[in-house]
């Protein structure tokens, strides 16, 4: 995997020389090096999981559990790399993958599915996400507003009309085309765990081989430099924030055919996860770097830890204790290589 | 306080000297500053002025010299050590914090405490000692810095020079930010805290000003000191002018194959206007031509490039290209019709630097390079690699973070995204900044190639020798207007700095 990310940028983190001579003898990027830490990270986890867990870790059914763990974190963490590339944040992904889960799944809905299929189960969930991401990218691309204040409300706002639309209830998703579309797996993995790998490698298709990709990386590394090459700043940021509501509303799908209930309380904290795997992966807050590599990596990473303390039994409480230690391990060294990259 | 002996020093620099990697800054520099006097140091952009008082504030440690101060030789190692040698500066980017009171901002990194609580009465009352011993006892202590006028902000920065006893003030061009009335007061002060002995290192490329407060001058240039202690009375114009210019560097400029009479006009402004920064610049550019604009820093030539370019929005008149208007404050409209700008800060306004050197050729050129948004990275290394031979960029590799280039070579990389998007404008900011004497004939030949095969060009520097060597045809602006335009052959240097000097008088 972390492989195929390298083609992209065989010099760009190589800044200096010194770096570039010593690595250049393996044949290794920068990237390369960060995402193989990564991998060496996760090993270290399967491999504690393994002589904790044995066979109740080592099995295909535990992988397809972790794998479906991480599935819904995943495919928002694809569009907070976007996001957080052009130095944004979006506070709001869990909140609105709340809002979608309930609106597809209204009764309205269902009854309109049973008329017209999935579709509009899935139309109204993803039309709902970009339509908020939308909204938060006028706002702070238009309005300049700081991207946390904007994102923050509309935290506040899809929780609060998730709320007034489900009437505080959950609401049963069993609408049957929904259900045999979504639910079950393909070829043995769970469908939303093929959601995930697709989103992924759209994603990391969108971020390395595209102009929309590539202006997301300037906006991030130097927005007033991406102006004055004439790139439209400001619509390409309501664009990310866009695609960042959109992952929302396809991760709400995925939970609905999850969970099969659609409820104002989905999603809860889920940002904080999400932003989390996405700066353990690599990507810089500042901006101006990205990798889809690194998130999925930094996704499997949580849903390996989480899946290690479950077969453990050890209280979630110390799984708390121990996110917290990567994140700010993670962050700690991603500044070492910031700095040595700048000296 | 004024010292007994008024002809002995209060401060002196002697052979300063400051080298930074591959650069001289200061190469010998020497001044001598009298208590109670405005001493004036005067020079052109990169004459070393700022590295002079960066190491009087303790910002640059010089390479060799000494400094003394009431004949005792001093180490001033960091600012904070300048300030115990009694020498405070006054930047022109005023150094005050907006959110805090005027009180605090004085006292702000020696704050009045007992037991860690501050002593607001004290503080309070000094602080209306000192706006008082400044002539201004109408700014009250628990005022909001954010709320006074940028004349204000020099007052408070002014008392917290005072309160730290500072007997040594440095202004770097204070008299840049104020309008007429306020630069009265502001000489009321000067006046005011010189006639109690302290000393005032002021910095101004405004002569007129410098003849009102002024009490001598040093003259800097190339980073040696060329005029020591001249009198202000006694020193005219004519010579201050010749001491600054001097003897220039030589650079080979390329030769100028004149313009024909019947080239098309490519760029034309009409009335360009950006409301409080200039007014009714109209301008014309021919294919193959090349138009220098030169003036002050400030005089808003940069501004009439980026509103030129669209990214600033004209208040006022029009910018056509081969007759064909562009649309106001867009800058994808400029790029789209072949208007292309290389910025004044080139690492802050044009690259991304730790992106490849490829990637900062083709960003412009996405409508190129790539098809229906795929991005084809052979072709962008292509092309950037076709441009790079023929900019001979050094080293000559593509696929290097473009941090790691020299600024000659950055400046080229500039150009290759322009060459590869294809430009029949193209508007140069400061071409030659950051970048070493030896590459820049290199730009100066390149921009004149891509003139010969037709391209207009625009260029703005503060160097003058630049524009006049550079350029087939010269506007001098001075305060937001042109105050002159003609062939750059029949005006020379000193005929320019005469216009913008005393042309911008307040």
């Amino acid at each position: 995997m972390s492989e195929q990310q390298t083609p992209s940028s065989p010099a760009a983190d190589n800044p200096t020389k010194h770096r570039e001579s010593s690595r250049s003898r393996l044949g290794l990027s920068g990237a390369t090096v960060r995402n193989l830490g990564l991998v060496a990270a996760l090993l270290l986890l399967c491999l504690v999981g393994f002589l904790t867990g044995g066979d109740r870790f080592a099995s295909v059914q535990n992988l397809m559990i972790v794998l479906s763990l991480a599935s819904v974190t995943g495919v928002i963490a694809i569009g907070m790399t976007f996001v957080i590339t052009t130095g944004g944040i979006d506070l709001s992904v869990g909140s609105v993958l709340g809002l979608t889960t309930v609106w597809a799944s209204t009764l309205a809905t269902q009854t309109m599915a049973d008329q017209y299929g999935w579709i509009v189960m899935v139309g109204c969930a993803l039309l709902v996400g970009l339509a908020a991401g939308l909204i938060n990218g006028v706002i702070i691309a238009y309005g300049n507003v700081v991207a946390f204040i904007a994102t923050l409300s509309m935290l506040v706002a899809a929780r609060g009309l998730a709320e007034l639309i489900a009437n505080r209830r959950t609401q049963i998703v069993n609408q049957s085309s929904f259900e045999s579309t979504f639910q079950g797996d393909l070829l043995g993995v769970p469908k939303i765990v093929w959601i995930f790998a697709i989103v992924a490698v759209a994603g990391w298709f969108l971020l390395n081989r595209t102009t929309f990709g590539r202006r997301t990386v300037a906006v991030g590394g130097n927005a007033e430099a991406a102006r004055l090459a004439g790139i439209n700043v400001k619509r390409h940021l309501l664009y990310v924030y866009g695609l960042a509501g959109l992952t929302a509303g396809v991760a709400g799908v995925m939970l609905l055919a999850r969970t099969g209930a659609g409820s104002s309380t989905n999603g809860l904290l889920l940002e904080l996860d999400v932003i989390a795997a996405v700066v353990v992966g690599g990507t810089l807050l500042v901006g101006g770097r990205g990798t889809i590599v690194g998130t999925v990596i930094g996704v499997l990473i949580f849903a390996t830890l989480t899946n290690v303390f479950i077969i453990n039994n050890i209280d979630s409480s110390v799984q708390q204790i121990a996110r917290g230690a990567i994140i700010v391990a993670a962050v700690l060294l991603q500044q070492r290589f910031a700095r040595r990259s700048t000296s | 306080m004024v010292t007994e002996d008024p002809a002995a020093p209060l401060l002196q620099m002697q052979g300063i000297v400051k080298h930074f990697p591959g650069a001289k800054a200061l190469d010998g520099v020497d001044l001598d500053v009298l208590p109670g006097e405005v001493h004036c140091l005067l020079g052109q952009n990169g004459a070393g002025k700022s590295t002079l008082i960066k190491v009087l504030a303790g910002a640059h440690q010089p390479t060799a010299g000494t400094i003394l101060m009431d004949g005792q030789e001093i180490q001033i190692s960091h600012p904070v050590a300048a300030l115990e040698h009694g020498v405070a500066t006054m930047y022109q980017e005023l150094d005050v914090v907006d959110g805090l009171t005027v009180a605090e901002n004085i006292y702000l990194g020696h704050e009045l405490a007992s037991a860690g609580f501050t002593q607001r009465r004290t503080v309070a009352s000094r602080t209306r000692e000192l706006m008082a011993r400044l002539g201004h006892p109408e700014i009250p202590p628990h005022r909001e810095v954010g709320e006074l006028s940028a004349a204000g902000k020099q007052i408070v920065s002014m008392a917290r020079a005072l309160s730290r006893d500072a007997r040594v003030i440095v202004m770097d061009e204070p008299s840049a930010v104020l309008d007429s009335g306020e630069v009265d007061n502001l000489f009321r002060v000067v006046d005011e805290l010189t006639s109690q002995g302290v000393a005032i290192v002021y910095i101004s490329h405004r002569l007129e000003e410098i003849r009102r407060i002024g009490d001598r001058i040093t003259v800097l240039k190339d980073g040696v000191t060329v005029g020591r202690n001249l009198d202000v009375a006694d020193t005219p114009t004519d010579e201050l002018i010749k001491l600054m210019t001097g003897k220039n560097v030589e650079y080979a400029f390329p030769e100028r194959p004149g313009v024909p009479q019947d080239a098309p006009v490519r760029l034309e402004v009409t009335d360009l206007s950006l409301s409080g920064v200039f007014s009714d610049v109209s301008l014309s550019i021919r294919a193959g031509e090349i138009v220098g604009l030169a003036g002050l820093v400030g005089s808003g030539r940069s501004e009439i490039l980026e509103t030129i370019y669209g990214a600033r929005r004209a208040t006022h008149g029009r910018v056509q290209l081969d007759g064909k208007s562009l649309r106001r404050g867009s800058v994808g409209a400029a790029v789209a019709a072949d208007i292309g700008l290389a910025p004044e800060e080139r690492k802050s306004q044009g690259l991304l630097l730790d992106e490849p050197v490829y990637r900062n050729v083709t960003l412009s050129s996405f409508a190129r390079i790539a098809r229906g948004g795929w991005l084809d990275e052979r072709a962008e290394k292509a092309a950037a690699t076709e441009q790079a031979a023929a900019l001979d960029l050094r080293p000559a590799g593509v696929d290097r973070a473009i941090r790691t280039l020299s600024g000659g070579n950055q400046q080229k990389a500039m150009l290759a995204r322009w060459l590869v998007h294809g430009c029949e404008v193209l508007l140069l900011d400061e071409p030659t900044r950051g970048v070493d004497v030896g590459a820049r004939s290199e730009i100066y030949d390149l921009v004149r190639r891509l003139a010969d095969a037709g391209t207009a060009v625009l260029v703005v520097s503060s160097e003058i020798p630049e524009v006049l060597g550079l350029a087939d045809r010269v506007l001098v602006i001075s305060d937001g207007q042109v105050v002159h335009s003609g062939p750059a052959e029949s005006i020379d240097e000193h005929q320019v700095l005469d216009m913008v000097m005393e042309g911008s008088a307040a």
